[in-house]
């Protein structure tokens, strides 16, 4: 059976595609799941920073459109610590008129027989290097952070992805903190899911083992302890086809939070 | 004395604009939907008053506090009562 082909974008940079492909990535592989990942990034490279595999690319994207490289499997990165886990790195030195959707589609259909899953980290914005990164998807993810600005953009992107006959992307909503859900500073799943009105895949808490997990390069879903690693677990799971329920999301810890709870009656 | 915060409305601000913001967003992307509903209007007022198409003006109208469509439909003349 050919694999899954899932596209990660947001329209707004920054709110967490990246993080989202290492970890889902490294989250399926961990289930025995076949994957590749395409840092479809051309020009600022970062999947294979997160993912601490920066020292060993030879070989590129843009090479394999161009098929400077032989053949596809010599552009592949094996991950450091699983053995069914793989990366196609994004040119550094290019930009993303370097390669056509159509090479896209290309690079994918001879990657789609041997994975279980392909997932493509798309850059920000709705240009080009957009259009490469959907052009060979059949799937989306749609990340966003409880901003106005980014929430839009999601908005935007999910328009955009049903022009590219993608009807039912699913959304991931990253960097949530609960104490300010709480105290009514930060927009909840529920305003977002009212707004977007799309499948919820998954909440990933704002959570700074995400920066240490970067620093060192291994994606937070290996770290048991880390609870934006367990939400990126969850996801997995639902996007598996597993019923997971959501992580409680409240903001008060122990004793005092409930007592506070209580007083206000909820 | 306060102990508590009165829940603050920064939210309920990211909200209320996010909504405003998207009625925008989605009737400029969606060409097309102001045509459509001008015709559809078109249809409907015709049966009781004969209006001037080409006069029809239909726009999507937004303040700090609310989206609003407006139309404009100059009226010809009103049919007679209608059983
Ligand atoms: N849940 C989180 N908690 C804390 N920090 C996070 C979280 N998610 C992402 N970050 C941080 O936010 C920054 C941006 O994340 P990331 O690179 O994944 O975003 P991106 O959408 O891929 O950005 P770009 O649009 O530039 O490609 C990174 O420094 C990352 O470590
Ligand atoms: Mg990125």
């Amino acid at each position: 059976m050919a694999g899954r082909v899932v596209v990660v974008t947001s329209g707004k940079g920054g709110v967490g595609k990246t993080t989202t492909v290492a970890n889902i990535g490294t989250g399926l592989a961990l289930r025995h799941k076949k994957v590749v990942m395409i840092d479809a990034d051309i020009g600022l490279r970062n999947l294979d920073v997160v993912m601490g595999l920066e020292n060993r690319i030879v070989y590129d994207l843009v090479d394999v459109a161009e098929k400077t490289c032989r053949s596809i499997n010599k552009a592949l990165i094996k991950d450091k610590r699983l053995s069914n886990l793989f990366l196609l790195p994004a040119a550094q030195t290019r930009n993303k008129d370097a390669i056509t959707p159509d090479q896209m589609i290309e690079i994918v259909e001879g990657l789609k027989e041997e994975f279980d899953y392909i997932l493509i980290d798309c850059p920000a914005g709705i240009e080009r290097g957009f259009n490469n990164a959907v052009a060979a998807a059949t799937e989306a993810i749609v990340v966003t952070t409880p901003e106005v600005s980014a929430v839009r953009d999601a908005d935007r992107i999910i328009g955009l992805l049903q022009e590219k006959e993608i009807y039912e992307p699913l959304l991931v909503l990253n960097r949530l903190r609960p104490e300010m859900v709480r105290k009514g500073d930060m927009m909840d799943v529920d305003d977002i899911n009212d707004i977007l009105a799309i499948k919820l895949l998954g909440i990933v808490p704002d959570d700074e083992e995400i920066i240490i997990s970067t620093n060192k390069g291994e994606p937070a879903v290996l770290n048991s302890h880390s609870k934006a690693g367990e939400a990126f677990r969850n996801i997995v799971k639902r996007l598996e086809g597993e019923e997971v329920p959501f992580m409680p999301i409240n903001g008060e810890t122990g004793l005092f939070g409930k007592f506070l709870k209580l007083m206000h009656g909820k | 004395m306060k102990f508590f915060r009165e829940e603050s409305p920064s939210k309920k601000q990211a909200v209320e604009r996010l909504r405003l913001i998207l009625v925008h967003d989605r009737a400029k992307v969606s060409t097309g939907l102001l045509e459509l509903l001008r015709g559809e209007i078109i249809n409907a007022i015709s049966k009781y008053v004969e209006i001037d198409e080409n006069e029809i003006e239909i726009e999507l109208n937004a303040n700090d506090s609310k989206a609003e469509l407006v139309a404009n439909i100059p009226v010809v003349r009103v049919r007679r009562a209608i059983e």
